[in-house]
């Protein structure tokens, strides 16, 4: 079995591909480069360096968000066109079980961040077990206070794993004290290889067509034009 | 032609999804669209989040069924065409990723296409281009004069300095509380009307081609807000029809004038305005006494649609216009030749 997996959601970019539970090529890299501009190109390259051709490969593992709109979306966008047009199998597995897959063997709790701006972040709570990550909270979008209140009442040593996790470090320090631990840079990027690992676990196939990114918050003028509904109604 | 030649175009530059098959650069084989319009009225306008959102869900869809339709596999194709801009860029994006992806799955040339470009290919499909010649270009973005001396070959002569035609419609639309997109309205209750309030018509410099519709926009909210301080009835259908008046008159004029000028042998229409009837029966009577060839695509191709972006796309790829995989979606993007404009 030969897997392509592939992570734009943010800033980081990483392109796998993995034959028979071993990865033969893998490119990473965090630089504010638009996916649009490189996602193809390290796509082709990859190909290339491992002697593949598309139509090789037997399934496509994708990082589905949350994260950055556009990002997420490219990311989504490549995977399902060559799903499709290979007729080969999509998988989507969430951003921050990629991240969280970073801490494998870390005994606690593993809480991968994403920013989302305004004191705001994306978050999931994790936890190393059999092999695997269990999630213990569903991903979503949380204030930052909020998150903190969450993890410190539970008591237990949480590692933070993700590049924006820094933005957030003096705040986590001060509410989950000794508890907290943040991961050191080699394992703060998303890996796809790491993507391809949980979609084979998880095993969690996606209808192509229908498949979209897991955006985890309504488009701002979607929210306002709701609550302008419930208004209305509450006028009536 | 020894061999057809089959290109597969994409749009989704604003909030239309399509894909279509274009044979030899002038026969529809496939044109498929699927609109967000129901979804977008919600929000009076276009919401680019939302419609990147839409992009997302259709685009294997449409590209499948222009496959399907067409009844062809990707081997049967020679190329892939994509609107490379301008638009929305977060949209661009989608269909420019799409395009890549399955180009590369199928080992197909890509091609980015001008949006403009495209609209005024959109005549290819309907008869051959003859050059000179002069192109209205009227859109919710966009209100131009191009001369075209052959194919690829585009000069700006005119384009409007502050609204475009498409955006004044939909903003004194709005001003008369008509439903979005409001163009198609403001056309019906004018033709409809018996009467039409007096608006000026901005002519610019003697010589100019350009346009100008932010005084005329204005000149509609002045008329209605002194009518209601004077206590008086606003009648829609007769500002829609002085409005129009206004906005065809100058349009028709500065085509005429600039046909003339240049001697042309085709003036073509294109742009969603441009399935405008009040402007479709002017132009046509105009140039009909002057002589001079006046063609305007259907609706289905005045408004965006993938068939233009693979009719103007095969016209690059014959020229050996090639894009590379490091493509992106350039929403300020310039509509540039890709022939030599030197005769
Ligand atoms: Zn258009």
């Amino acid at each position: 079995m030969i897997w392509l997996g592939i992570d734009t959601a943010n800033t980081p970019l990483s392109v796998a591909i993995v034959k028979d539970g071993a990865i033969l090529a893998e490119v990473n890299s965090s630089m504010a480069v638009n996916h649009s501009l490189r996602a193809m190109p390290v796509i082709e390259e990859l190909f290339a360096t491992v002697q593949l051709q598309p139509k090789d490969i037997d399934a496509i593992a994708v990082s589905e968000g949350p994260g950055s709109y556009t990002g997420v979306r490219i990311g989504v966008t490549i995977a399902k066109t060559l799903a499709w047009t290979l007729k080969k199998p999509l998988f989507g597995v969430s951003t921050l079980k990629v991240l969280a897959a970073n801490a494998f063997y870390f005994d606690g709790l593993i809480c991968p961040i994403v920013d989302a701006r305004r004191n705001n972040v994306y978050a999931g709570v994790y936890e190393f077990a059999n092999g695997g990550l269990t999630a213990i909270a569903e991903d979503g979008h949380f204030a930052i206070e909020n998150l903190m209140d969450v993890l410190a009442s539970k008591e237990r040593p949480v590692l933070f794993v993700g590049k924006d996790v820094a933005m957030h470090e003096e705040l986590i320090k001060e509410r989950i004290r000794e508890n907290a631990v943040i991961a050191p840079f080699p394992i703060q990027l998303p890996r796809a290889s790491s993507l391809v690992f949980i979609a084979q676990q998880d095993g969690q196939e996606e209808n192509t067509h229908a498949f979209t990114p897991e955006y985890r918050r309504i488009a701002e003028a979607e929210a306002n034009w709701l609550m302008q509904q419930r208004k209305d109604k509450g006028r009536e | 032609m020894d061999k057809d030649m089959y290109i597969l175009g994409i749009e989704t530059s604003c909030d239309e999804t399509a894909a279509s098959i274009v044979k030899n650069g002038h026969e529809i084989v496939s044109n498929v669209v699927a609109s967000q319009i129901q979804s977008q009225q919600r929000f009076g306008g276009v919401v680019p989040e939302i419609a990147s959102r839409h992009h997302v869900e259709q685009i294997t869809l449409v590209i499948e069924e222009a496959l399907a339709v067409a009844d062809l596999e990707p081997s049967d194709l020679d190329a892939v065409a994509v609107t490379e801009g301008p638009g929305l860029v977060g949209a661009l994006l989608i269909g420019i990723n799409a395009a890549k992806a399955f180009a590369f799955a199928n080992g197909l040339p890509i091609i980015g296409v001008h949006h403009i470009a495209g609209h005024i290919y959109a005549n290819q499909l309907m008869q051959p281009m003859e050059f000179p010649l002069l192109a209205l270009i009227v859109s919710g973005g966009h209100t131009e004069l191009v001369l075209m001396e052959k194919h690829g070959a585009f000069k700006l002569i005119g384009e409007t300095r502050d609204d475009a035609a498409g955006e004044a419609y939909d903003k004194v639309a709005r001003v008369l509380g008509l439903p979005y997109p409001g163009g198609p309205h403001i056309d019906k209750l004018a033709l409809e009307s018996d009467e039409a309030v007096d608006f000026p018509r901005a002519w610019l410099e003697p010589d100019s081609y350009d346009f100008s519709f932010s005084g005329l926009k204005s000149a509609v909210i002045n008329y209605k807000h002194n009518l209601e301080q004077k206590g008086e009835e606003v009648v829609p259908a007769h500002v829609a029809a002085g409005f129009q008046q206004s906005v065809v008159e100058v349009l028709t004029e500065k085509t005429l004038r600039a046909a003339k000028e240049y001697g042309v042998k085709q003036v073509i229409a294109a742009g969603g305005v441009a399935a405008n009837k009040g402007l479709r029966a002017s132009l046509d009577e105009v140039f009909e006494k002057e002589g001079i060839p006046f063609y305007v695509p259907p609706i289905s191709l005045c408004t965006d649609n993938a068939a233009m972006i693979a009719a103007a796309g095969t016209s690059m790829f014959e020229s050996g216009k090639r894009s590379t995989m490091e493509m992106n979606g350039r929403p300020g993007m310039e509509l540039a030749s890709w022939n030599s404009e030197n005769k």
